[in-house]
């Protein structure tokens, strides 16, 4: 992150030329419920080489300015007002024609799925040839296969000439994206979009594709428009922001600026629910924005963000469009709020109370040498031949740790290290094929869902990943959460149901009309609310939750998860929450145990597993993570090399294929040992616990 | 509180009726699909007032082959003709509906039960018992679906019952094979699972947690197929395999005089006109369905 803080602070606003101008612009959607506003007086100029973030929330309307620009706007998106301006010519007056040559040589855009942005069937070297020889003439196929080996090479794919003669399915999604990249800038355009391009990878695949982008506006001069819902990437990649909020921009700023000093409640608000290395359950819990999203249709009069405010003031929010004003002329940082001279920005956000640390009792859960293999069957000949027709996916191997009353224990690791399929052993929907897992001295590993007793199915329950998919979309929601009252025999009176159904709706914060409501009528953060009241509604002993906020926006998830844990600590519930976001998992794990490849690569106490000594795997998802905090700077570790299948998993240690911290030959073919401190602090590694001990934190906090 | 937990209301459901007319109106978005249920609603009314609608009986014999607007020597008046027996055509159109409107919509229903069951079992238990039946339903399926009524009615008879057996016997795999591949996709929902967490039997995740998410596209299908078996059950009733004369039937009707269609086309061009505008109205009510299911 070091890298790009001088350069950001050397920007001034009015030495380059604009590229894109925004100026005023509104667009609505013309639905079936009338004219729906998506962007509102939206203004926004990307100066040539610079570097410009656009962050929101799912809904605010980050990609329809993206799209805005394109002139991609569906059959039912116009533009009602204002200008889009690309060097200097109005793209509301090109024709078709011009703008196909406009698009994709000097407007280039990469979106989430590479897949979906590559065709199947033909060739990268195909695709990649194609743009100079379209878009350039007189250039020849020899000079476009130049051109698109040295842009592989620039975007740092190892070996290019592979890369060409490959189909898209045949390389990686990281290496996907960077061939769309690639693709985007063959055609040296002035300005390049990005609309969330490391949403779909994960996290230290996007660590690689984030550096990339950060080195990109300096190579090659292009402006670049990112967009993102998370704060912590655009600090890493842009040199100015601007925060949307239902339509509108809400406030705007160089990075350095509007991270340190928001002057918007909203930026405040957001930056008070992310999970940050200061933050911690009991002392300092996070601070949700309360309520949600208004919906295009029925946002408020006056401030669109008002009801959510707590600086709220109806004289001077209350009525009319409230306009952006200058917080600082000089460096562009302007913010809509009409009140932002008078809040007292010194104050620290109303910080939550900070709470008593959960008493743990005793073990709940016992993971011994568990281990879940999945039969490949190859009906192949030759593999009859050899006599190998089956080979096994090893999707957990030994697997050992402890649970206890009242804990929360998370499991972290990247897709396909094998924390889901833990999960559905766990819940009996897969059986285990070795070890043990005892769930109070029950031996439960090999006890199918069907051959559970009630009471084992009522003390062990699980809250989903997809809100759109934890709930029935035909059964209301009251329905769905009588329905395991019922089963589980909690109450049989059906009144008493009803009331245990109204209850837990007080219990999760929804209001109790609810119980009649459809899923469809509630939002995301809604839905995982009742996703948690039904897997509570049988008193359980523990709680898997697999990624159960990964899918909802930041001031939403604050809630989501505030929530998880209050009721948590008001039953005693111990908590098993998987997931794939260090961040959070270290605001509110007590102990962390780190999967790669369907082993556990590290275990520990919270405090233990976040400082040295550190398994590499860990120290190099750490340095991927980013964290929307300026005063944190962090050591750069990428990881080379792509994931290994499951299939064929590498010898000896499974991390070897991409650790920066091999030691040798005894990495490829021994199993390392597992190093345990007195604190029960696990590293499975070759290294020795000294010599991880020595090494440098990844992440340091400026003192302050 | 307790204020609050009197006062607040019970959980209820909205009635299902209730529900379906709602999604019935917005029907109305789509030309395509408000003339098809126009269509539709005039022959389910002709047929409900089959009795009072019809000038005469459609087996009465008076004088045979009367133009369209004629009148006989008896003062008869003959708004689309007689047949060859002298039957009035429009009484026999009129109750032929009657026919056509309850074998069609029971037929289509049974196929509906029996393809539902298997394809849910098919979908949702996999292994064995997905082999079994799809490979009973290719089996079914590689037949030339006309030979495979003919062989059917002609070995246990034509009658109404057999006709219905027919139809469920042939597109019963068709429509497992649509619900089997819904199921693939809904099983792997997370309310699926969370249904199997809680020790739920295999039938009520079937038909509670999963038939009901598949509806949309099965009701559009069950529009359409409905429209195949009214051109079956015409297309039988031509090859004589349809229900017994000289009960009124569209499909017999154009079988019956197909011969005189030369000169005497009016007996053979109005029942056919009779399939295909309920057939039409059939289709465009499943076009106007998707059409308004899939918009914004």
């Amino acid at each position: 992150m070091t890298l790009d803080m001088a350069k950001r602070d050397t920007v001034s606003p009015d030495n380059r030329p604009p590229v894109l101008e925004i100026e005023d612009l509104n667009l609505s959607y013309f639905t079936r419920a009338g004219e729906i506003p998506a962007v509102i007086d939206f203004s926004l100029t990307v100066r040539q080489g610079e570097a410009v973030g656009l962050v929101g929330e799912s809904g605010c309307g980050k990609s329809t300015v993206a799209n805005a620009i394109m002139r991609y706007l569906g059959h039912n998106g116009r533009i009602v007002g204002g200008t889009v301006k690309f060097k200097g010519r109005d793209m509301a007056t090109l024709s078709e024609e011009e703008l196909r040559q406009l698009r994709g040589s000097e407007i280039a855009m990469v979106y989430q799925e590479p897949m979906a942005a590559l065709n199947p069937s033909l060739t990268i070297e195909t695709q990649l040839c194609e743009v100079p020889l379209y878009h350039e003439p007189g250039c020849t196929p020899e000079m476009a296969y130049r051109r698109a080996l040295d842009m592989l090479a620039a975007v740092k794919l190892p070996d290019p000439e592979r890369v060409l003669r490959a189909y898209p399915h045949q390389i990686s999604g990281g290496q996907q994206q960077r061939v769309v990249i690639a693709m985007a800038l063959l055609s040296e355009p002035a300005l390049l979009l990005l609309d969330e391009p490391t949403t779909a990878l994960d996290v230290t695949v996007e660590a690689g594709i984030v550096e990339l982008i950060a080195e990109l506006s300096e190579r090659f001069g292009t402006s670049i428009l990112y967009i993102s819902h998370n704060l912590g990437l655009i600090l890493e990649t842009c040199d100015r922001v601007c925060v949307m909020y239902s339509g509108e921009v809400h406030e705007e700023g160089t990075v350095s600026e509007l991270f340190e000093n928001p002057r918007h409640p909203y930026t405040r608000g957001l930056f008070g629910c992310i999970p940050t290395p200061g933050t911690d359950k009991n002392a300092r819990p996070l601070t949700p924005i309360r309520g949600q999203l208004p919906l295009p249709h029925e946002r408020p009069d006056g401030c669109n963000f008002g009801p959510r405010c707590d600086h709220f003031d109806a004289a001077s929010c209350g009525g009319g469009m409230i306009q952006m004003r200058d917080v600082n002329p000089a460096t562009g940082h302007r913010a809509r709020c009409s009140r932002w001279q008078e809040i007292d920005w010194s104050v620290d956000t109303v910080a939550a109370d900070a709470r008593p640390p959960q008493a743990i009792g005793d073990v709940v859960l016992k993971s011994g040498e568990m281990q879940k293999y999945y039969p490949i069957f190859d009906r192949s000949l030759a593999a009859l031949i050899r006599g190998r027709s089956v080979r096994y996916v090893k999707a957990n191997e030994s697997l050992s740790f402890e649970a206890r009353e009242g804990q929360t224990v998370a499991i972290v690791g990247e897709s396909g290290c094998g924390k889901s399929t833990f999960a559905k052993v766990l819940m009996g929907l897969e059986t285990a094929t070795g070890g043990e897992l005892s769930f109070n001295d029950v031996d439960i590993s090999e006890l199918p869902v069907q051959r559970r007793t009630p009471q084992q199915l009522g003390s062990l329950q699980m809250v989903f990943q997809n809100p759109n998919d934890t709930l029935n979309p035909s059964m209301s929601v009251g329905g769905q959460i009588a329905r395991v009252i019922r089963k589980f025999n909690v109450e049989s009176d059906p009144v008493k149901i009803e009331e245990r159904v109204l209850r837990l709706l007080d219990l999760v914060k929804l209001p109790r009309d609810f119980a009649r409501r459809r899923p469809r009528q509630l939002s995301g953060g809604q839905k995982q609310r009742i996703g948690i009241a039904r897997a509570f509604a049988g008193n359980p002993a523990m709680v898997v939750a697999d990624e159960p906020v990964s899918a909802l926006d930041v001031s939403v998830q604050a809630a989501v998860t505030g929530l998880l844990m209050d009721i948590q600590r008001e039953f005693g519930t111990t908590l098993l929450f998987i997931s794939h976001d260090l961040g959070v998992v270290r605001y509110l794990a007590d102990r962390v145990v780190v999967m790669y490849l369907g082993r556990i690569m590290e275990q520990g106490a919270t405090d233990q597993v976040f400082s040295p000594p550190y398994h590499p795997y860990t120290e190099a998802l750490l340095s991927a993570v980013p964290i929307a905090d300026t005063r944190v700077e962090k050591k750069r570790i990428i990881l080379e090399g792509q994931l290994p299948s499951v299939l064929n998993p590498p010898k000896g240690c499974p991390f070897h294929t991409r650790c920066h911290r091999k030691i040798g030959a005894i990495c490829e073919e021994e199993t390392p040992p597992n190093a345990v401190d007195s604190e029960g602090h696990t590293i499975f590694c070759h290294i020795p616990m000294a010599e991880l001990r020595s090494v440098e934190p990844v992440i340091k906090t400026a003192a302050e | 509180m307790t204020d609050r937990t009197v006062d607040a209301p019970a959980p209820r459901r909205q009635s299902p009726l209730i529900g379906a007319l709602k999604a019935a109106l917005l029907l109305r978005e789509s030309i395509v699909g408000t003339v098809g249920a126009l269509i539709i609603l005039f022959w389910v009314f002709v047929a409900l007032f089959a009795g009072l609608l019809a000038p005469y009986d459609p087996i009465a014999q008076m004088t045979p082959f009367q133009a369209p607007f004629a009148t006989d020597a008896d003062g008869n008046f003959f708004l689309l003709g007689t047949d060859h027996l002298g039957r009035d055509v429009l009484s026999r159109i009129i109750f032929g509906a009657q026919r056509v409107l309850i074998y069609a919509p029971l037929a289509t229903f049974s196929a509906y039960a029996v393809g539902i069951v298997m394809g849910l079992l098919a979908g949702y238990k996999r292994g064995w018992v997905d082999d079994v039946l799809s490979r009973v339903s290719d089996i079914i399926l590689s037949f030339p679906i006309l030979v495979l009524y003919v062989v059917i009615i002609t070995t246990f008879g034509a009658s109404a019952i057999n006709i219905v057996l027919a139809v469920t016997f042939a597109s019963g795999p068709g429509i497992m094979r649509i619900v089997r591949g819904l199921v693939l996709d809904l099983r792997n929902r997370d309310y699926v699972a969370a249904a199997q967490t809680r020790g739920e039997s295999m039938w009520y995740i079937m038909f509670v947690e999963i038939l009901p998410n598949a509806r949309g596209p099965l009701i559009v299908d069950a529009c359409l197929r409905l429209g195949y078996t009214t051109i079956t059950i015409g297309v039988l009733g031509f090859l004589g395999l349809g229900l017994p004369p000289p009960q009124p039937d569209w499909g017999g009707m154009i079988n019956e005089t197909r011969a005189m269609a030369t000169f005497a086309p009016h007996m053979t061009v109005f029942p056919c006109i009779a399939i295909s505008s309920l057939v039409l109205g059939l289709n465009l009510l499943a076009d106007g369905m998707r059409e308004v299911s899939l918009r914004d």
